[in-house]
């Protein structure tokens, strides 16, 4: 893997934290749960044009689970869709960049998300319209643990394998926690791997979906399953609010939640100073 | 000839023209007189099943993609059961959808009261950027069709797909967000939209005969209203009578009430009476719920009051 892979994602998690310790609130924790996912996709597997977001034929990834929208455009400015300053406009009343992703506000944004269950449809029917244009377009799309207790997921994993769209590639940010409690106390989803294949969708499980290898590796999977007339789940076993203990400690209460600009200078000292110690380790080995 | 004769018509000549043209049924494309499409247009007609919500955010990941989908179902599962989707997938995201609902009000007769939406009028009304089109006959409809398909943008076609009575001329050019004056009049407006439309010109005739002329205005496009048209024909004739096949609230009563809220003109209502549907013919309905010729005299005299 290509060791530049880590200092972006490093990057990705960092800004994200910035903007949303700058604004002073935000929904963190399901935000820096998929940083290695986002950037897996920005860097490595996607066929992007930042100067040309609206590229024909262009790779593209629908975030159905759009409160992840301050992770999306950390990514985003990293690619070089946006200068990184615009990241403190977050949420802020005028901003290109509002709490959840809108195709018509930000460069980049593939499609407006945000009411549970409606992206990944409409992913799949990107999905489709790629199938009927011809134009060898890989669609990704991301969507919650706690979004898939929306009927209208199951409705497309239906319709997606009946049309067998074998060029969609979904991800699971399967961080057991939603808003109210565990997603297993509250309306449990277990087990997904195997209703993703009752619905007729290759899976994947990636047991640690926050580790950029791993990450990489799954995606250069499914993209291997092309040709196979299955859509591919990727299910990613991830920690809610990763990289920032604190924030992990909070278990449920880190969807939504105050975030302040010493907390966020303090996580990213301590990312940076963690991932320059791990580079000087990797050094004398 | 059917409405839905007409629409399906329609549709396979927008297609035939344009490949970006697609249709996405809910497993009621029979009811919608599609079913036919599905051989001669296999690229472009999609059956979702019975997933109405499904079915109206593939059709804006479509519309993402540069297609323009005509979705369609029952009056009330195009429109109520999948609200969300349309404010959000569609009008909020922009989507240029076409949202086509059959058998609106009492027209959905043996399916009775479950399949009957007196209120999506309303529901869709009040989202934002939302085109509200129904038609009143053969001739209009096909007038309409490729207007709303070049309108960019998501609108929705509530469409009565049996067979109507003709109402507008053969050489009828429809100008989208413009009324249509059907009868020029002197003492009393009627704002008319869809289904009652014969029935109220039947009535301007009647009441005719007692002295009494009655303006026939047919509002097509209920949003956004021809506010103009309707405040122009209401200040002259001061007397103003809606008639519909929708609850008096929320469709084009409250539409016209909205256009001419600043003009102290008393506006009288005649719809479903803010009431859930129920089984039965379309003669036996349009008694219940008020909607014959008859009623419409009675209410346009007590409009005239």
């Amino acid at each position: 893997m290509d060791t530049s892979l880590s200092q972006r994602c490093l990057d990705i998690r960092c800004d994200c934290l910035k903007a949303i310790g700058h604004l002073g609130v935000g929904h963190i924790g399901g935000s820096l749960s998929v940083v290695e996912l986002l950037t897996v996709l920005y860097f490595e597997a996607m066929n992007i044009d930042p100067s040309r977001p609206k590229m024909p034929g262009r790779d593209r990834f629908i975030c159905s689970k759009g409160h992840a929208g301050p992770a999306v455009y950390a990514a985003l400015a990293n690619r070089g869709y946006f200068p990184k300053e615009l990241l403190l406009t977050l949420n802020q009343g005028g901003t290109s960049l509002p709490s959840h992703c809108d195709m018509n506000r930000t460069p980049g944004i593939d499609m407006t998300t945000g009411s549970l269950g409606q992206g990944f449809s409409c992913a799949v029917g990107a999905a489709l319209g790629s199938k009927l244009e011809g134009d060898g377009a890989m669609i990704y799309t991301l969507i919650g643990d706690g979004e898939s207790q929306e009927g209208q997921v199951w409705e497309a994993a239906m319709f997606a394998a009946a049309k067998k769209l074998d060029h969609l590639i979904a991800f699971t940010d399967y961080n057991k926690l939603q808003i109210d409690d565990t997603v297993a106390k509250v309306n449990d989803i277990a087990p997904l791997d195997e209703k993703w294949r009752a619905f007729g969708w290759n899976v994947i499980n990636v047991e640690d979906g926050n580790d950029l290898l791993q990450v990489s590796q799954a995606v250069a999977q499914a993209k291997g399953f092309i040709g196979s007339g299955k859509p591919t789940m990727v299910i990613l076993n991830t920690v809610k609010g990763f990289g920032v203990p604190e924030i992990i400690a909070m278990g449920t209460g880190n969807h939504n939640c105050p975030f302040s600009e010493q907390q966020a200078d303090d996580a990213i000292r301590a990312l940076r100073e963690a991932f320059a110690a791990e580079a000087a380790k990797g050094k004398e080995a | 000839m059917e409405m839905r004769a007409a629409y399906a018509q329609c549709l396979a000549q927008m297609m035939e023209a344009d490949r970006h043209v697609v249709v996405l049924d809910a497993d009621l494309s029979k009811a919608s007189g599609t079913r036919g499409l599905y051989e001669r247009f296999p690229e472009q007609m999609f059956d979702c099943g019975i997933a109405e919500q499904n079915m109206a955010s593939i059709a804006a990941g479509l519309a993402s993609y540069g297609f323009t989908p005509w979705i369609e179902s029952f009056t009330p599962f195009a429109t109520r059961r999948i609200c969300d989707q349309i404010a959000i997938s569609i009008a909020y995201a922009g989507m240029n959808v076409k949202i086509v609902g059959t058998d609106p009000g009492i027209s959905a007769e043996l399916n009775g009261g479950t399949h009957m939406s007196m209120e999506d009028i309303g529901v869709l009304r009040s989202i934002p950027g939302m085109v509200i089109v129904e038609p009143v006959d053969e001739v209009q409809l096909r007038a309409a069709m490729p207007v709303l398909q070049a309108y960019k943008g998501p609108a929705y076609l509530r469409l009565f797909r049996k067979e109507t009575e003709k109402v507008f001329p053969d050489d009828y050019r429809f100008e989208l967000f413009k009324a249509d004056l059907l009868r020029e009049g002197r003492d009393l407006s009627i704002f008319v939209s869809g289904l009652p439309s014969a029935d109220t010109l039947r009535a301007a005739d009647m009441l005719a005969k007692e002295g009494i002329l009655a303006e026939v205005i047919n509002v097509h496009t209920i949003k956004p209203i021809d506010r103009e048209s309707v405040i122009a024909s209401a200040r002259k004739t001061e007397h103003v009578l809606t008639v519909e096949n929708h609850n008096v609230i929320g469709g084009l009563h409250s539409a016209v009430l909205e256009a001419l809220a600043a003009e102290r003109i008393p506006v009288c209502a005649l719809g479903i009476p803010d009431r859930f549907g129920e089984v039965g013919k379309l003669p036996y309905l349009k008694e219940v719920m008020g909607l014959t010729t008859e009623n419409i005299v009675r209410k346009a005299r007590e409009a005239l009051k």
